[in-house]
Protein backbone atom coordinates (compact mmCIF):
# COMPACT_ATOMS: atom_id res chain seq x y z
CA UNK A 1 0.00 0.00 0.00
CA UNK A 2 3.00 2.31 -0.92
CA UNK A 3 2.21 5.89 -1.68
CA UNK A 4 5.23 7.30 -1.52
CA UNK A 5 8.16 7.57 1.29
CA UNK A 6 7.19 7.88 4.55
CA UNK A 7 9.66 9.40 7.40
CA UNK A 8 8.42 9.91 11.26
CA UNK A 9 10.68 12.19 13.08
CA UNK A 10 10.42 10.18 16.15
CA UNK A 11 10.94 9.97 20.36
CA UNK A 12 10.15 6.69 22.08
CA UNK A 13 8.69 7.57 24.86
CA UNK A 14 6.58 10.69 23.09
CA UNK A 15 2.75 9.60 23.09
CA UNK A 16 2.15 12.01 20.08
CA UNK A 17 4.43 10.20 18.14
CA UNK A 18 3.01 7.02 19.15
CA UNK A 19 -0.43 8.14 17.64
CA UNK A 20 1.27 8.43 14.29
CA UNK A 21 3.10 4.86 14.25
CA UNK A 22 -0.35 3.47 15.49
CA UNK A 23 -2.14 5.04 12.73
CA UNK A 24 0.53 4.22 10.11
CA UNK A 25 0.33 0.87 11.53
CA UNK A 26 -3.42 0.55 11.40
CA UNK A 27 -2.96 1.17 7.68
CA UNK A 28 -0.23 -0.85 6.95
CA UNK A 29 1.89 1.92 5.33
CA UNK A 30 5.73 0.88 5.63
CA UNK A 31 7.10 3.92 7.28
CA UNK A 32 10.63 4.90 8.54
CA UNK A 33 10.64 5.78 12.45
CA UNK A 34 13.55 7.94 12.75
CA UNK A 35 14.59 8.76 16.46
CA UNK A 36 15.60 12.02 17.81
CA UNK A 37 17.77 13.26 20.39
CA UNK A 38 15.78 15.73 22.23
CA UNK A 39 18.11 16.10 24.85
CA UNK A 40 21.57 15.52 23.24
CA UNK A 41 20.37 17.90 20.47
CA UNK A 42 17.67 18.38 17.59
CA UNK A 43 18.43 17.21 14.09
CA UNK A 44 18.72 20.10 11.21
CA UNK A 45 16.08 17.97 9.30
CA UNK A 46 13.46 18.08 12.71
CA UNK A 47 14.65 21.99 12.73
CA UNK A 48 14.00 22.58 9.41
CA UNK A 49 11.05 20.71 9.29
CA UNK A 50 9.14 21.76 11.91
CA UNK A 51 10.63 25.19 12.49
CA UNK A 52 7.54 26.84 14.69
CA UNK A 53 7.42 24.42 17.29
CA UNK A 54 10.61 22.48 16.60
CA UNK A 55 8.76 19.31 17.86
CA UNK A 56 8.24 15.63 17.12
CA UNK A 57 6.19 14.07 15.90
CA UNK A 58 7.17 15.23 12.35
CA UNK A 59 5.17 13.27 9.44
CA UNK A 60 7.67 13.41 6.26
CA UNK A 61 5.59 12.20 3.17
CA UNK A 62 7.32 12.38 -0.06
CA UNK A 63 9.79 14.93 1.82
CA UNK A 64 6.76 16.91 2.57
CA UNK A 65 6.25 17.80 6.47
CA UNK A 66 3.33 17.17 8.30
CA UNK A 67 3.17 18.70 12.48
CA UNK A 68 0.90 18.08 15.21
CA UNK A 69 -0.05 15.05 15.70
CA UNK A 70 -3.77 15.06 15.79
CA UNK A 71 -3.67 17.07 11.98
CA UNK A 72 -0.98 14.09 10.93
CA UNK A 73 -3.34 11.57 11.73
CA UNK A 74 -6.59 13.46 9.89
CA UNK A 75 -4.19 13.28 7.05
CA UNK A 76 -2.91 9.48 7.15
CA UNK A 77 -6.51 8.58 7.52
CA UNK A 78 -7.45 10.53 4.01
CA UNK A 79 -4.26 9.73 2.27
CA UNK A 80 -4.55 5.98 3.06
CA UNK A 81 -8.36 5.26 3.28
CA UNK A 82 -8.72 2.17 4.45
CA UNK A 83 -9.36 0.82 7.08
CA UNK A 84 -11.34 4.40 8.13
CA UNK A 85 -10.54 5.85 11.18
CA UNK A 86 -12.75 8.14 11.15
CA UNK A 87 -16.74 7.27 10.59
CA UNK A 88 -18.58 8.21 7.01
CA UNK A 89 -21.03 10.35 8.73
CA UNK A 90 -20.21 14.62 9.30
CA UNK A 91 -21.41 14.25 12.76
CA UNK A 92 -19.46 11.31 13.67
CA UNK A 93 -16.70 12.77 12.30
CA UNK A 94 -17.51 16.03 14.20
CA UNK A 95 -17.95 14.06 17.36
CA UNK A 96 -14.33 12.38 17.09
CA UNK A 97 -12.77 15.64 16.06
CA UNK A 98 -14.55 17.15 19.33
CA UNK A 99 -13.07 14.39 21.72
CA UNK A 100 -9.80 14.52 20.26
CA UNK A 101 -9.64 17.75 20.84
CA UNK A 102 -10.78 17.56 24.75
CA UNK A 103 -8.21 15.05 24.72
CA UNK A 104 -5.79 16.99 23.54
CA UNK A 105 -6.31 20.15 25.43
CA UNK A 106 -6.89 18.42 28.91
CA UNK A 107 -5.22 14.53 29.50
CA UNK A 108 -1.58 15.41 29.04
CA UNK A 109 -1.42 18.35 30.66
CA UNK A 110 -3.25 16.55 34.08
CA UNK A 111 -0.94 13.67 33.55
CA UNK A 112 1.68 16.54 33.45
CA UNK A 113 0.67 17.78 36.62
CA UNK A 114 0.69 14.81 38.95
CA UNK A 115 4.27 13.72 38.12
CA UNK A 116 5.60 17.70 38.13
CA UNK A 117 4.34 17.87 42.00
CA UNK A 118 4.33 16.49 45.32
CA UNK A 119 2.00 16.71 48.74
CA UNK A 120 -1.64 18.74 48.05
CA UNK A 121 -0.80 19.84 44.37
CA UNK A 122 -0.23 15.76 42.92
CA UNK A 123 -3.43 15.28 45.04
CA UNK A 124 -5.65 17.79 43.23
CA UNK A 125 -3.75 16.69 40.08
CA UNK A 126 -4.84 13.78 40.80
CA UNK A 127 -8.38 14.51 41.16
CA UNK A 128 -8.44 16.54 38.36
CA UNK A 129 -6.94 13.90 36.11
CA UNK A 130 -9.99 11.23 37.30
CA UNK A 131 -12.39 13.45 36.69
CA UNK A 132 -11.03 13.82 32.80
CA UNK A 133 -10.92 10.11 32.46
CA UNK A 134 -14.80 9.84 33.82
CA UNK A 135 -15.58 12.53 31.35
CA UNK A 136 -13.99 10.09 28.47
CA UNK A 137 -15.92 7.05 30.02
CA UNK A 138 -18.87 9.29 29.23
CA UNK A 139 -18.33 9.21 25.44
CA UNK A 140 -17.37 5.90 25.71
CA UNK A 141 -20.76 4.88 26.86
CA UNK A 142 -21.27 0.91 26.18
CA UNK A 143 -19.06 0.54 23.02
CA UNK A 144 -16.42 -1.07 22.59
CA UNK A 145 -13.71 1.70 21.43
CA UNK A 146 -14.59 5.45 20.91
CA UNK A 147 -14.69 4.32 17.35
CA UNK A 148 -17.79 2.47 18.33
CA UNK A 149 -17.68 -1.29 17.05
CA UNK A 150 -14.27 -0.83 15.44
CA UNK A 151 -10.60 0.79 16.98
CA UNK A 152 -10.69 4.66 15.38
CA UNK A 153 -9.70 7.82 15.43
CA UNK A 154 -10.32 8.69 18.84
CA UNK A 155 -8.75 5.78 20.38
CA UNK A 156 -5.49 6.08 18.12
CA UNK A 157 -5.81 9.68 19.52
CA UNK A 158 -6.05 8.45 23.18
CA UNK A 159 -4.18 5.22 23.56
CA UNK A 160 -1.12 6.35 23.36
CA UNK A 161 -1.30 8.66 26.36
CA UNK A 162 -2.04 5.94 28.42
CA UNK A 163 0.84 4.43 28.40
CA UNK A 164 2.15 7.52 30.68
CA UNK A 165 -0.61 6.49 33.55
CA UNK A 166 1.17 3.74 35.35
CA UNK A 167 4.10 6.16 36.04
CA UNK A 168 1.49 8.62 37.49
CA UNK A 169 -0.13 5.86 39.52
CA UNK A 170 2.90 5.47 41.34
CA UNK A 171 3.54 8.65 42.06
CA UNK A 172 -0.03 9.66 42.97
CA UNK A 173 -0.94 6.31 44.77
CA UNK A 174 -3.67 4.87 42.87
CA UNK A 175 -4.92 2.81 40.30
CA UNK A 176 -6.94 3.42 37.23
CA UNK A 177 -8.33 0.18 37.10
CA UNK A 178 -9.90 1.05 40.51
CA UNK A 179 -10.82 4.64 40.28
CA UNK A 180 -12.35 4.14 36.17
CA UNK A 181 -12.99 0.26 35.57
CA UNK A 182 -14.80 1.36 32.27
CA UNK A 183 -11.70 2.79 31.25
CA UNK A 184 -9.47 0.52 32.13
CA UNK A 185 -11.24 -1.96 30.44
CA UNK A 186 -11.08 0.16 27.10
CA UNK A 187 -7.24 -0.08 27.43
CA UNK A 188 -7.07 -3.33 27.98
CA UNK A 189 -9.23 -3.69 24.60
CA UNK A 190 -6.94 -1.41 22.69
CA UNK A 191 -3.87 -3.22 23.81
CA UNK A 192 -4.84 -6.41 22.20
CA UNK A 193 -4.81 -4.79 19.14
CA UNK A 194 -1.45 -5.37 17.06
CA UNK A 195 -0.68 -1.73 16.21
CA UNK A 196 -0.97 -0.53 19.34
CA UNK A 197 0.65 -3.61 20.89
CA UNK A 198 3.77 -3.26 18.95
CA UNK A 199 4.11 0.48 19.80
CA UNK A 200 3.17 1.01 23.12
CA UNK A 201 6.57 1.04 24.95
CA UNK A 202 6.66 -0.99 28.23
CA UNK A 203 5.36 1.47 31.24
CA UNK A 204 7.84 0.25 33.32
CA UNK A 205 10.37 2.21 30.93
CA UNK A 206 7.91 5.10 30.40
CA UNK A 207 8.21 5.33 34.79
CA UNK A 208 11.84 5.47 34.62
CA UNK A 209 11.96 7.62 32.13
CA UNK A 210 9.55 10.25 34.13
CA UNK A 211 12.27 9.28 37.28
CA UNK A 212 14.96 10.70 34.67
CA UNK A 213 12.59 13.69 34.02
CA UNK A 214 11.50 14.94 37.54
CA UNK A 215 15.55 14.43 38.49
CA UNK A 216 16.45 16.61 35.70
CA UNK A 217 13.64 19.10 37.20
CA UNK A 218 14.73 19.11 40.64
CA UNK A 219 11.02 17.41 42.12
CA UNK A 220 11.94 14.93 44.84
CA UNK B 1 -36.99 17.66 4.85
CA UNK B 2 -36.72 20.74 6.69
CA UNK B 3 -33.45 21.99 7.67
CA UNK B 4 -33.26 22.93 11.43
CA UNK B 5 -29.90 24.68 12.09
CA UNK B 6 -29.64 27.22 15.09
CA UNK B 7 -26.54 28.72 16.51
CA UNK B 8 -26.11 29.34 19.88
CA UNK B 9 -23.66 32.25 20.71
CA UNK B 10 -22.82 35.88 22.20
CA UNK B 11 -23.02 39.31 20.37
CA UNK B 12 -19.52 39.52 20.45
CA UNK B 13 -18.27 36.28 20.29
CA UNK B 14 -15.23 35.86 17.83
CA UNK B 15 -15.52 31.94 17.70
CA UNK B 16 -19.39 32.23 16.96
CA UNK B 17 -18.74 34.93 14.34
CA UNK B 18 -16.75 32.22 12.05
CA UNK B 19 -20.09 29.56 12.22
CA UNK B 20 -21.59 33.05 11.07
CA UNK B 21 -19.50 33.39 8.10
CA UNK B 22 -19.78 29.83 7.35
CA UNK B 23 -23.09 29.35 7.56
CA UNK B 24 -23.89 32.40 5.49
CA UNK B 25 -20.75 31.34 2.94
CA UNK B 26 -22.71 28.50 2.23
CA UNK B 27 -26.49 30.12 2.44
CA UNK B 28 -27.55 28.24 4.99
CA UNK B 29 -31.07 29.51 6.97
CA UNK B 30 -30.12 29.63 10.95
CA UNK B 31 -31.31 30.65 13.63
CA UNK B 32 -29.30 32.90 16.18
CA UNK B 33 -29.82 32.76 19.99
CA UNK B 34 -27.67 34.90 21.79
CA UNK B 35 -26.38 33.77 24.96
CA UNK B 36 -25.77 35.95 27.60
CA UNK B 37 -22.71 33.85 29.46
CA UNK B 38 -23.26 35.15 33.02
CA UNK B 39 -26.90 33.20 32.99
CA UNK B 40 -26.00 30.49 30.67
CA UNK B 41 -29.40 29.32 29.54
CA UNK B 42 -30.43 25.26 29.74
CA UNK B 43 -29.92 24.60 25.94
CA UNK B 44 -26.46 25.79 26.47
CA UNK B 45 -25.83 23.63 29.11
CA UNK B 46 -27.65 20.46 27.19
CA UNK B 47 -26.16 21.37 24.30
CA UNK B 48 -22.60 21.60 25.27
CA UNK B 49 -22.45 19.61 29.00
CA UNK B 50 -18.57 19.45 28.74
CA UNK B 51 -17.39 23.17 28.31
CA UNK B 52 -20.70 25.13 28.69
CA UNK B 53 -19.34 27.44 26.18
CA UNK B 54 -20.36 29.12 23.19
CA UNK B 55 -20.92 28.72 19.83
CA UNK B 56 -22.90 25.74 19.36
CA UNK B 57 -24.52 24.46 16.19
CA UNK B 58 -27.75 22.64 16.56
CA UNK B 59 -28.78 20.24 13.30
CA UNK B 60 -32.03 19.12 13.27
CA UNK B 61 -31.42 18.38 17.02
CA UNK B 62 -28.26 17.34 17.21
CA UNK B 63 -25.51 19.73 18.83
CA UNK B 64 -21.81 19.64 17.61
CA UNK B 65 -19.22 22.44 19.94
CA UNK B 66 -15.98 23.84 18.95
CA UNK B 67 -15.66 26.03 16.30
CA UNK B 68 -13.04 24.93 14.23
CA UNK B 69 -14.68 21.21 14.45
CA UNK B 70 -18.11 23.33 13.74
CA UNK B 71 -16.67 24.51 10.77
CA UNK B 72 -15.82 21.23 9.25
CA UNK B 73 -18.69 19.98 9.91
CA UNK B 74 -20.57 22.52 8.26
CA UNK B 75 -18.52 21.89 5.04
CA UNK B 76 -19.10 18.54 5.03
CA UNK B 77 -22.65 18.62 5.46
CA UNK B 78 -23.32 21.42 3.33
CA UNK B 79 -21.30 20.86 -0.38
CA UNK B 80 -21.40 23.83 -1.84
CA UNK B 81 -18.91 26.26 -2.31
CA UNK B 82 -16.31 24.39 0.17
CA UNK B 83 -13.99 25.69 2.53
CA UNK B 84 -11.51 23.20 3.08
CA UNK B 85 -9.63 21.85 -0.28
CA UNK B 86 -10.03 18.14 -1.03
CA UNK B 87 -5.95 17.80 -1.00
CA UNK B 88 -5.15 16.03 1.98
CA UNK B 89 -1.97 18.30 2.61
CA UNK B 90 -3.63 21.77 1.82
CA UNK B 91 -6.30 20.30 4.45
CA UNK B 92 -3.57 19.76 7.18
CA UNK B 93 -1.63 23.31 6.32
CA UNK B 94 -5.26 24.75 6.72
CA UNK B 95 -5.97 22.94 9.91
CA UNK B 96 -2.05 23.49 11.30
CA UNK B 97 -2.49 27.16 10.71
CA UNK B 98 -5.78 27.42 12.35
CA UNK B 99 -4.75 25.92 15.30
CA UNK B 100 -1.62 28.42 15.05
CA UNK B 101 -3.98 30.88 15.09
CA UNK B 102 -5.82 29.98 18.40
CA UNK B 103 -2.88 28.80 20.46
CA UNK B 104 -0.02 31.23 19.74
CA UNK B 105 -1.56 34.53 17.43
CA UNK B 106 -4.69 34.97 19.88
CA UNK B 107 -2.88 34.99 22.87
CA UNK B 108 -0.05 36.47 21.89
CA UNK B 109 -1.48 39.54 20.64
CA UNK B 110 -3.96 39.55 23.94
CA UNK B 111 -0.74 39.50 26.27
CA UNK B 112 0.02 43.04 23.91
CA UNK B 113 -2.88 44.04 24.64
CA UNK B 114 -3.42 43.25 28.43
CA UNK B 115 0.37 44.41 29.54
CA UNK B 116 2.04 47.09 29.86
CA UNK B 117 5.53 48.78 29.73
CA UNK B 118 8.18 46.20 29.62
CA UNK B 119 6.06 43.08 29.36
CA UNK B 120 4.40 45.07 26.75
CA UNK B 121 7.09 45.36 24.77
CA UNK B 122 8.62 40.95 24.88
CA UNK B 123 4.58 40.69 24.34
CA UNK B 124 4.92 42.51 20.88
CA UNK B 125 8.04 40.88 19.94
CA UNK B 126 6.82 37.65 20.57
CA UNK B 127 3.87 38.55 18.48
CA UNK B 128 5.41 39.61 15.52
CA UNK B 129 7.16 36.71 15.16
CA UNK B 130 3.63 35.15 14.97
CA UNK B 131 2.40 37.66 12.67
CA UNK B 132 5.39 37.34 10.21
CA UNK B 133 4.51 33.89 10.15
CA UNK B 134 1.24 34.57 9.05
CA UNK B 135 2.38 37.25 6.64
CA UNK B 136 4.47 34.62 4.82
CA UNK B 137 1.45 32.15 4.60
CA UNK B 138 0.06 35.18 2.29
CA UNK B 139 2.55 35.34 -0.83
CA UNK B 140 0.98 34.91 -4.00
CA UNK B 141 -2.47 35.08 -2.37
CA UNK B 142 -5.66 36.78 -1.94
CA UNK B 143 -6.72 34.97 0.87
CA UNK B 144 -5.59 32.46 3.01
CA UNK B 145 -8.09 29.95 0.89
CA UNK B 146 -6.40 31.28 -2.37
CA UNK B 147 -8.63 33.21 -4.81
CA UNK B 148 -11.37 32.42 -2.48
CA UNK B 149 -12.17 32.89 1.28
CA UNK B 150 -11.36 29.53 2.69
CA UNK B 151 -11.32 27.19 6.42
CA UNK B 152 -8.37 29.38 7.40
CA UNK B 153 -9.60 32.73 6.39
CA UNK B 154 -12.52 32.15 8.72
CA UNK B 155 -10.47 30.56 11.52
CA UNK B 156 -8.30 33.76 11.25
CA UNK B 157 -10.74 36.59 10.47
CA UNK B 158 -11.12 37.58 14.31
CA UNK B 159 -7.97 39.54 13.37
CA UNK B 160 -9.66 41.78 10.33
CA UNK B 161 -11.75 43.09 12.44
CA UNK B 162 -10.27 42.77 16.54
CA UNK B 163 -6.99 44.29 16.01
CA UNK B 164 -8.22 47.65 15.87
CA UNK B 165 -10.53 47.46 18.43
CA UNK B 166 -7.46 46.38 20.58
CA UNK B 167 -4.84 48.90 18.85
CA UNK B 168 -7.20 51.94 19.57
CA UNK B 169 -7.82 50.99 23.11
CA UNK B 170 -4.15 50.21 23.92
CA UNK B 171 -2.52 52.73 22.05
CA UNK B 172 0.29 50.50 20.12
CA UNK B 173 0.42 49.69 16.81
CA UNK B 174 0.65 45.85 16.16
CA UNK B 175 0.14 45.37 12.22
CA UNK B 176 1.71 48.17 10.57
CA UNK B 177 1.88 48.86 7.36
CA UNK B 178 6.00 48.51 6.81
CA UNK B 179 6.21 45.19 8.31
CA UNK B 180 2.53 43.61 7.35
CA UNK B 181 1.32 44.76 4.24
CA UNK B 182 0.11 41.47 2.84
CA UNK B 183 -1.65 41.08 6.04
CA UNK B 184 -3.44 44.35 5.64
CA UNK B 185 -4.48 43.64 2.65
CA UNK B 186 -5.91 40.59 3.36
CA UNK B 187 -7.94 41.97 6.66
CA UNK B 188 -9.28 45.21 3.77
CA UNK B 189 -10.26 42.48 1.62
CA UNK B 190 -11.48 40.05 4.43
CA UNK B 191 -13.99 42.68 6.39
CA UNK B 192 -15.42 44.25 3.53
CA UNK B 193 -16.11 40.97 1.60
CA UNK B 194 -19.77 40.34 1.13
CA UNK B 195 -21.47 38.39 4.29
CA UNK B 196 -18.30 39.18 6.49
CA UNK B 197 -18.83 42.77 6.27
CA UNK B 198 -22.33 42.46 7.66
CA UNK B 199 -21.67 40.34 10.33
CA UNK B 200 -19.29 42.25 12.59
CA UNK B 201 -20.52 43.04 15.96
CA UNK B 202 -20.92 47.00 16.59
CA UNK B 203 -17.53 48.49 17.01
CA UNK B 204 -18.77 50.78 19.52
CA UNK B 205 -19.64 47.97 21.46
CA UNK B 206 -16.85 46.35 21.05
CA UNK B 207 -14.63 49.09 22.11
CA UNK B 208 -16.46 49.37 25.47
CA UNK B 209 -16.41 46.07 26.70
CA UNK B 210 -12.93 45.44 25.79
CA UNK B 211 -11.56 48.10 27.65
CA UNK B 212 -13.82 47.32 30.83
CA UNK B 213 -11.96 43.39 30.17
CA UNK B 214 -8.37 45.51 29.95
CA UNK B 215 -9.28 47.38 33.56
CA UNK B 216 -10.43 43.88 34.71
CA UNK B 217 -6.86 42.70 34.38
CA UNK B 218 -4.68 45.09 35.38
CA UNK B 219 -6.57 44.82 38.81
Amino acid sequence: MSKGEVVVLDFWVSPFCMRVKIALEEKGVEYEGREEDLFGGKSELLLKSNPIYQKVPVLLHNGKPLCESTTIVSYIDEVWPSPPLLPPCAYGRAQARFWADFIDKKVFDAVGKIWRSKGKVAESAKEEFLEILKQLEGALGEKDYFGGDSFGFVDVIAIPLTSWFHAVEKFGGFKVEDECPKFSAWMKKCMQKESVAKIIPDPEKVYEFVIMMRKMQGIE
Amino acid sequence: MAEEVKLLKTWSSLFGLRIVWALKLKGIQFDSIDEDLTNKSPLLLQYNPVYKKVPVLVHNGKSISESLVIIEYIDETWKQNPLLSQDPYEKAMARFWAKFGDDKVLSSIWSVFINQGKEQEEALQVAMENLKLLEENLKGKKFFGGEKIGFLDLALGWLANLICVLEELSDIKIIDKERFPLLLGWMQEFSQAPLINESWPPREKLLTKFQIMRENQSL
